[in-house]
């Protein structure tokens, strides 16, 4: 690559990442200072204030520029409406997250260190929207997933933790071995990396090697299926979500996906355009489809069948994958590829708020020491009304009832894969509405354990803890605003997606 | 403005009643819920407008924002009453009020919860039938669900979660089958529209915006769209053989609850057919007109039959909820003056007599603690406003005439013998044959009435039978007259509706009858 003299603009442009990186370097030297007594307000208050920065400097940053793609270090990296919306769905997971660990992690060691790893991750998520070539892609996705290991196996004493650490990373490091392989299959077709000169010379591929370039975007699809949770890369994801302390799994689970999701989503409209790769014969959409297809019916019927409201979430969490793999399955040439695209966008982002909920709950409940099966929630609802309220709001709200904007980023996939008009596409839509109908089915279990069920032991909660409980009453009070106040980000993400697909 | 500052009271109401303590619940929500009633009344005695919605007729006290933009869509905060949608506006507001009365006896538990569910359901409820942009109204439609799955699976009866669970998703499927036959219509129509709103999407089918979508020609997706909504909404109406999610929900919910669901949820799917796939697609629909008039006739029909083999009292009006909705549909696929608007006006007639038969049914419940026909007889010596209250509405339902009952089917009858849309009087074959339904409703009404309601007195269970309260008799009185009121003086609804339904016919254009005498003289003639 080209030596660039070092761009001052550069750094304002990419301040949100810088901050987060800043962060992660202030807890660790407030940890120095003080390893063992660091304590866990200061930590959080720390984390949360900057991310916060972090997600203010994306909007600021948006407001200035418009959203128009501001091209960094020679193309390497770009900032614009795509990696400002991730931006502002990572910034505020990782909040939400800081403030529920506040309570969480009170009985742990190594709180610094916890809170380092999560905003380092959320460092490497907000470089991976930014990222504009395969190798920027690559290290970022690195440099995300590797705290992200240590974070699930945080619990050293907990065999569960432990164990789901060790299978993410061998499933991770597999998967970035096939990444790797697939970005390297690409380069030695079209001999670049920035994703626009590998769109300017898919053509190369004619001479025989097309099937070297299928095999490397099929080999690239795989590192993505890893990142979002989807099959055939899924696995790992119930024993990580289920092992690993409750707000990482919230964090993987929203967060760590839509990263997966916003480099998929360049990689594929930027670098290798539906138009041209169809001409090449290589149709990635209908992967896509097929992908979007079965992720969604594996994860919904495996999560239908969970007695464990931790293990169900996380395959419902790969059913909304699968959900928004539609947003690349509908990328056919006769959609409104924006509307495609941006119904993509707005349902991570409100399910970033309304799973990220969910998980906290979880995380409330493993902090009181309630059981893990449905069964233990029944009652809770007389007990804890208000995060219980709550927890019903991100239940339904994931299975598409209009009491958060779940509803809408739903109805609006759906309307996406009507839009695309094609046979492959109203099978994902009516596969959406069969899934939804089980999801409806396996959440409401939970609300009925709650509010319907009568406890079947003398069930006490163990106080109420201020971090845990602000931090799910802001998802809550978030995800329900999100049904009238989806505008905001509709405007943004079109535009967005409009911008990127032209 | 009048229409969201009802809901809003509705939502603020709830939310307060929750909070409430519950010995003061009840009381504070019926009060809340005497504003949507006194806000509706003031609407219907101001009410000038005519014309319908969806053909750019005018509308009242709604208003119209932007909401926000979809791609190349425009989303709107759009709500307006008209012919319509202005009488079952009422009826909702007359029946939950009623609704809450009759709740104070048998819902003792979680008071706060049940009467704050309730008025959310109205909120939504007066949402469903005042929106005007897709979106909001689906919004609404959905939002429905949430209230009456905790109001069934709380405070039901013994399989209560099973019948809330299978209310919950057999609904929520229908409702997605139809919003993907409401989306492919709206992107076949390409650039000629670009919104979701409903009047502007009826406008650019009227015009003929309906071009081919990547080689399938607009007929078929029509026709394709037109079937999925179809689906979508028989089943919250319901037509058989979409219908088994109501017997659960009804027998189960409890009776304050059976009220709202057959009084006005039912209304939802009739309404929302009749705003959709008979304004949208009156081409289809009347093509299909001989299997959709086939399906309303099998559902008086099997609908009658199985309330005749019931025993349990709540199943005999639930089914025979589905049998009066078939009439519903009859009326609506006849496309004449009479046809659609007896339709509309059977909506609120069956919404008044269904809520009064399960009232009646859930006092006798609540004294007796059976609802089995064979269980007991002889009530009307114990409990004589209740079982007038019964006779009365078992008689409207009937169709005995100057009942609600009579006016609605009249003019459904009279309108689907009036009409055209099926060859050599097809229609008014298949109505003769779905008016024996009215001969087996006579039969298993009088039946069940002579076994409980006269005789000597007997109950199977052990507790005294008298008369039950004031708050337990005074919305059944108040019901009779009601249905007496609509049944006497039709116009009071009927007139509106038809300024209302003229113009889904000007769009059929030689669909149906062409002219129609007043009002007054048909009566007049029967009288």
């Amino acid at each position: 690559m080209l030596q660039q003299p070092f761009e001052i603009s550069g750094l304002a442009l990419l301040a949100p990442t810088l901050l987060l990186g800043v962060t992660a370097l202030v807890l660790f030297l407030i940890d120095s200072i003080a390893p063992e007594e660091s304590s866990s307000a200061l930590l959080s208050g720390v984390t949360v204030t900057g991310s916060l920065a972090a997600l203010a400097a994306a909007g600021a940053i948006l407001v200035t520029t418009g959203g128009d793609p501001q091209d960094l270090y020679g193309g390497q990296l770009v900032v614009d409406g795509m990696s400002l919306f991730f931006t502002f769905i990572f910034t505020s997971v990782t909040a939400l997250v800081a403030l529920a660990s506040y309570d969480y992690l009170e009985e742990f060691r190594y709180k610094a260190e916890f809170h380092s790893l999560t905003v380092l991750a959320a460092t490497g998520m907000t470089l991976m929207a930014s990222s504009n070539s395969l190798a920027t892609a690559f290290i970022s996705l690195e440099l995300a997933s590797l705290p992200s290991y240590a974070l699930v196996a945080f619990l050293k004493n907990n065999r569960g933790s432990v164990e789901a650490g060790l299978k993410y990373f061998l499933i991770g490091a597999l998967s970035s071995a096939v990444f790797a392989y697939g970005i390297s299959l690409v380069y030695g077709v079209t001999g670049h990396l920035q994703f626009n000169q590998v769109a300017e010379n898919l053509g190369a591929a004619g001479d025989g090697l097309v099937g070297v370039l299928g095999v490397g975007i099929l080999m690239i699809i795989g590192g993505f299926a890893f990142k979002t949770a989807s099959v055939p890369f899924h696995w790992w994801a119930p024993e990580a979500y289920e092992g690993a302390p409750a707000p990482v799994s919230a964090f993987l689970s929203s967060a760590s996906k839509a990263a997966g999701f916003v480099i998929a989503f360049r990689v594929f409209t930027v670098a290798f355009p539906q138009a041209t790769a169809v001409d090449l014969g290589i149709d990635w959409v209908l992967a896509f489809q097929v992908l979007a297809l079965v992720t969604m019916t594996l994860g919904n019927f495996a999560a239908a069948t969970q007695e464990n409201v931790k293990r169900m979430l996380a395959y419902s969490s790969i059913g909304h994958a699968g959900y928004v793999l539609i947003a690349l399955g509908a990328l056919t040439g006769s959609a409104d590829q924006a509307l495609v695209l941006g119904a993509g966008m707005l349902h991570l982002v409100v399910y970033g708020f309304m799973n990220t909920g969910a998980f906290l709950f979880i995380a409330l409940v493993e902090y009181w020491g309630v059981g893990r099966t449905f069964e233990d929630y029944n009652g809770l609802g007389k007990q804890a009304p208000v995060a219980c309220v709550a927890m019903t709001v991100f239940l339904f709200s994931l299975a598409g009832l209009p009491i958060g904007g779940g509803f809408l980023s739903k109805i609006f996939l759906i309307l996406a894969a009507a839009n695309a008009a094609t046979i492959g596409t109203y099978v994902l839509a009516f596969a959406l509405v069969v899934n939804s109908a089980l999801s409806l089915f396996y959440y409401s279990r939970v609300v009925k354990a709650m509010w319907i069920e009568d406890p079947v032991t003398d069930l006490e909660v163990g106080g109420y803890p201020t971090g845990l409980y602000a931090a799910i009453v802001v998802a809550a009070v978030v995800t329900v605003l999100l049904l009238p106040g989806l505008g905001l980000f509709s405007g943004v993400a079109f535009d967005a997606a409009a911008s990127m697909i032209q | 403005m009048l229409i969201e500052a009802l809901i809003g009271v509705c939502l603020l109401g709830a939310m307060l009643t929750f909070v409430a303590p519950d010995r003061v619940a009840g009381k504070l929500a019926a009060g809340i819920s005497l504003v949507p009633l006194v806000g509706s009344l003031f609407m219907y005695a101001t009410f000038e407008a005519s014309g319908n919605a969806l053909f750019g007729g005018e509308t009242m006290f709604g208003m119209n924002l932007a909401w926000f933009e979809l791609a190349s869509y425009q989303l709107s905060y759009h709500t307006g009453l008209d012919g319509i949608s202005l009488p079952l506006f009422v009826l909702s507001t007359v029946l939950v009020p009623l609704a809450i009365l009759s709740a104070w006896t048998p819902i003792q538990e979680r008071q706060s919860q049940f009467y704050g569910l309730v008025l959310f359901m109205e909120a939504s409820l007066l949402g469903v039938f005042s929106a005007l942009d897709f979106f909001l109204w689906f919004v609404f439609w959905e939002a429905v669900l949430i209230p009456m799955y905790f109001l069934i699976g709380v405070w039901g009866g013994p399989r209560r979660k099973y019948a809330a669970i299978k209310f919950f998703v057999y609904t929520n499927v229908a409702s997605l089958v139809m919003f993907i036959g409401f989306a492919t219509l709206v992107f076949a129509l390409g650039d000629s529209v670009g919104s979701f709103g409903l009047p502007e999407v009826t406008q650019a089918i009227a015009d003929g915006g309906l071009g081919s979508v990547a080689g399938v020609p607009g007929e078929t997706i029509a026709l394709v769209s037109f079937v999925l909504m179809f689906i979508g909404f028989a089943v919250k109406v319901p037509v058989v053989p979409l219908h088994t999610w109501l017997p659960d929900a009804h027998v189960e919910a409890p009776t304050p609850v059976s009220v709202l669901l057959a009084g006005v949820l039912l209304k939802m799917g009739t309404y929302a057919l009749l705003r959709f796939n008979f304004t949208m697609l009156p081409g289809v629909a009347t093509d299909l007109a001989v299997f959709i008039a086939l399906i309303g006739a099998a559902s008086v029909i099997y609908g009658a039959l199985l309330a005749l083999a019931q025993q349990d009292l709540k199943r005999i009006v639930a089914y025979s909820s589905v049998s009066s909705m078939g009439y519903v549909i009859l009326g609506l696929v006849a496309y004449t003056e009479y046809g659609l608007g007896g339709a509309t006006f059977q909506m609120v007639a069956h919404g008044l007599i269904s809520g009064l038969m399960f009232m009646c049914v859930g006092v006798v419940y609540n004294t007796t603690h059976t609802r089995m026909v064979g269980d007991m007889s002889g009530l009307a010596s114990r409990m004589p406003y209740t079982v007038g209250a019964l006779v009365a509405g078992a008689f409207a339902y009937m169709g005995l005439p100057l009942m609600a009952g009579f006016a609605g089917e009249f003019f459904i009858f009279r309108g689907a013998f009036a009409s055209t849309v099926l060859p050599n009087n097809g229609m008014a074959l298949i109505t003769g044959v779905a008016m024996f339904g009215i001969v087996i409703v006579a039969g298993y009404l009088l039946f069940a009435m002579q076994r409980v309601l006269f005789g000597e007195f007997f109950s199977a269970t052990d507790y005294e039978v008298r008369e039950a309260g004031v708050h337990d008799v005074a919305p059944l009185i108040v019901l009779v007259l009601l249905v007496i009121l609509l049944g006497t003086a039709p116009g009071i609804f009927f007139d509106m509706i038809v300024t209302a339904t003229r113009p889904i016919l000007d769009n059929v254009g030689g669909g149906g009858e062409a002219a129609v005498e007043s009002l007054g003289s048909v009566l007049g003639g029967v009288r």
